[in-house]
């Protein structure tokens, strides 16, 4: 495992444990805890919001739903997106034709303020949040998934398969499915990490459900408090750095991913090993060590 | 002729996303469940006047006519550039809101855009080259991690610290309350001064991608057996990493570019939101909360124009660029 990907994981999985158990161990979120926006002290290690509640107990909650949205959004983008990829670029005709045409249109139209406007009449909460999510940003996985539906099904096997008189269905799950499954779990990282900026941005805006607590609808309090006005550093400091770093943790997953299904990245170090010196330049080609 | 077909398709295809994005806006308030858009006419009955009533009836689509006759007019208004009248900026017509924020955001945006795009691919490259050095030890990381921050969470960052903390940069607005809009001195030193902060975070915030990007790109033309031959042939290595490597690593880069373009977009407008920038993402944030679904269409239409045009403007940069896109085409 390489150093990134081990980095990704370590931050990850310290931010789920957090949004797993953390709520257990700090107050409830909601209560009026002290005067509103104190500085931390040893009774509130991260001070107080504009009402007066604890931001630590707001940032641990918060991440629970801010997780679990980002997850279920994620998980929805690439569902969607493998649908139309995968089964465009597996049926070819008619069919891919309308597909990549929807893909394409959507990879056109501004996400941002499309969800703005789809988000702006719709009863806000956290699901709200994950369907407009969803709806906007499926068209990127469908495009990188018919790619590689497309390569893969010109492949021998899948040939094999199809002659042999598997239903379409079945060649799809059987015969493509195990090869796009590394595809599918980056692009679920990806996906995530695409959902927790855009989640985040919509409730900053204020088109979430005010009444929840997530980091996003904390750093719309954060700024209708007149935190910054204030000085208050506190109250949007800490959020912004948690949802950095989950998303950096991501991120940086999935370029370990990447660095494990692509071989030749591998080459320059083993180049190193054998020299004795840092490499620049061309990626070298190696002799097969002799036996 | 064939270039001639291939062309046309994709001005096709341009349209029709004109089409979608203008579409997008006369389906989505007739799609929501509960009819909001009755009980508001309802809530703001009696404290607007009845000019401002009617034009919000009307961009609700509250009108008894059949929906493909309102959709006929509604093409038809758009057609004639008539989106209609803003109520939190009654009775402006919204084209004419929409237009003055929208060369703020332009010269925000696009400005920061380039730079952004032209550090990154530099920088991408460089990394690359050194992949095994000190700087692509600790780069990378450091900008995934940049990146990770939300825009407008960097921006409030910028504004607590740089403005207010240090107060080498003013805070708010694009230009000075003393100044007047102008071609003034006063004015343009002004609206510089009040562009450096945003710009610089809208910077801050996106070259990583970009180096990331172009690093990925260029690690992959690294590997290609053509560059062994350069070095072979003994080219020097700094024409290697520029002429040979930078430039076929451009290409996909500026294929994202246009695609990208509509991502920063949205974070441009989160960025506009901290700033109280005069551009479409505070005007956004305005007619939401006004409910000003004439307005909040308009912007939509006009970003979208804008994000579809960029988008043809490097298709066609990139065919002119690249000679194996135009035979593919």
């Amino acid at each position: 495992m390489s150093r990134t990907l081990r980095l990704g994981l370590t931050l990850v999985g310290a931010i789920v444990l957090l949004a797993v158990v953390g709520p257990a161990l700090v107050g409830d979120p909601d209560a009026l805890v002290a005067r509103p926006l104190e500085p931390p002290s040893a009774a509130h290690w991260l001070g107080t919001t504009g009402q007066g509640q604890d931001v630590l107990a707001q940032l641990v909650w918060g991440a629970r739903t801010t997780l679990r949205v980002s997850v279920l959004a994620g998980a929805a983008m690439v569902g969607l997106g493998a649908l139309v990829g995968v089964a465009g670029g597996y049926l070819r005709g008619g069919a891919d034709r309308v597909g990549s045409l929807l893909t394409q249109l959507f990879l056109v139209l501004p996400g941002l303020p499309l969800m703005v406007v789809v988000a702006a009449w719709l009863p806000p909460g956290p699901s709200t949040i994950a369907v407009v999510l969803a709806l906007t940003g499926w068209a990127w996985n469908a495009r990188v998934l018919r790619a590689a539906t497309l390569a893969l099904r010109e492949r021998d096997f899948v040939r094999a398969a199809e002659l042999a008189g598997e239903p379409g269905w079945r060649v799809v799950a059987l015969e493509l499915g195990p090869h796009l499954l590394p595809l599918l779990g980056a692009a679920l990282v990806g996906a995530t990490v695409y959902a927790l900026g855009a989640q985040v941005g919509l409730e900053f805006l204020g088109l979430g459900d005010l009444d929840a607590v997530t980091w996003g609808t904390s750093l719309y309090w954060a700024s209708n408090d007149a935190a910054l006005l204030t000085g208050s550093w506190w109250t949007f400091v800490p959020t912004g750095v948690l949802v950095a770093l989950t998303g950096s943790g991501l991120t940086l997953i999935q370029m370990g991913l990447d660095e494990l299904a692509h071989p030749r990245l591998r080459a320059v170090r083993e180049a190193e090993a054998r020299t004795g010196r840092r490499w620049t330049g061309v990626t070298p080609v190696l002799e097969r060590p002799r036996d | 002729m064939s270039t001639l077909v291939a062309v046309l398709r994709r001005a096709g295809f341009y349209l029709l996303a004109l089409w979608a994005a203008v579409t997008v806006n006369f389906v989505v308030p007739r799609l929501m469940p509960g009819d909001p858009a009755t009980a508001l006419v309802g809530r703001l009955q009696g404290k607007l006047d009845a000019a401002a009533l009617e034009a919000l009836r009307t961009s609700f689509g509250l009108s008894d006519a059949p929906w493909w006759r309102q959709y006929l007019d509604y093409l038809g208004a758009v057609a004639r550039g008539d989106l209609g009248v803003s109520i939190a900026f009654f009775p402006a017509p919204v084209t004419e809101v929409v237009g003055g924020a929208l060369a703020w955001t332009v010269l925000l945006a696009g400005t920061a855009t380039l730079l952004s795009f032209v550090i990154g691919s530099a920088l991408g490259v460089l990394v690359a080259w050194r992949r095994s050095g000190r700087l692509d030890a600790w780069l990378p990381p450091l900008l995934v991690l940049l990146g990770a921050f939300p825009y407008f969470w960097l921006a409030m960052l910028a504004v607590h610290v740089l403005g207010f903390e240090l107060g080498w940069f003013p805070v708010r607005h694009a230009y000075d309350a003393s100044v007047s809009p102008g071609w003034t001195w006063a004015f343009l030193a002004s609206a510089v001064r009040h562009a450096v902060l945003p710009a610089l975070t809208l910077v801050v915030a996106t070259v990583g991608s970009w180096t990331l990007g172009m690093r990925s790109v260029a690690l992959g033309v690294l590997g290609e057996p053509w560059l062994d031959h350069a070095h072979a042939r003994g080219l020097p290595p700094s024409r290697i990493a520029w002429a040979y490597v930078a430039r076929n690593a451009l290409l996909p880069q500026l294929a994202g570019f246009g695609m990208a373009l509509g991502y920063v977009l949205g974070g441009a407008l989160l960025t506009e939101v901290v700033f109280a920038w005069p551009g479409t993402g505070h005007l956004m944030l305005q007619a939401v909360r006004a409910q000003d679904q004439a307005l909040l269409q308009g912007l939509f239409l006009a970003v979208s124009v804008g994000v579809i045009g960029a988008n043809a403007l490097v298709d066609g940069l990139t065919a002119w660029l690249d000679p194996r896109v135009r035979r593919a085409a």
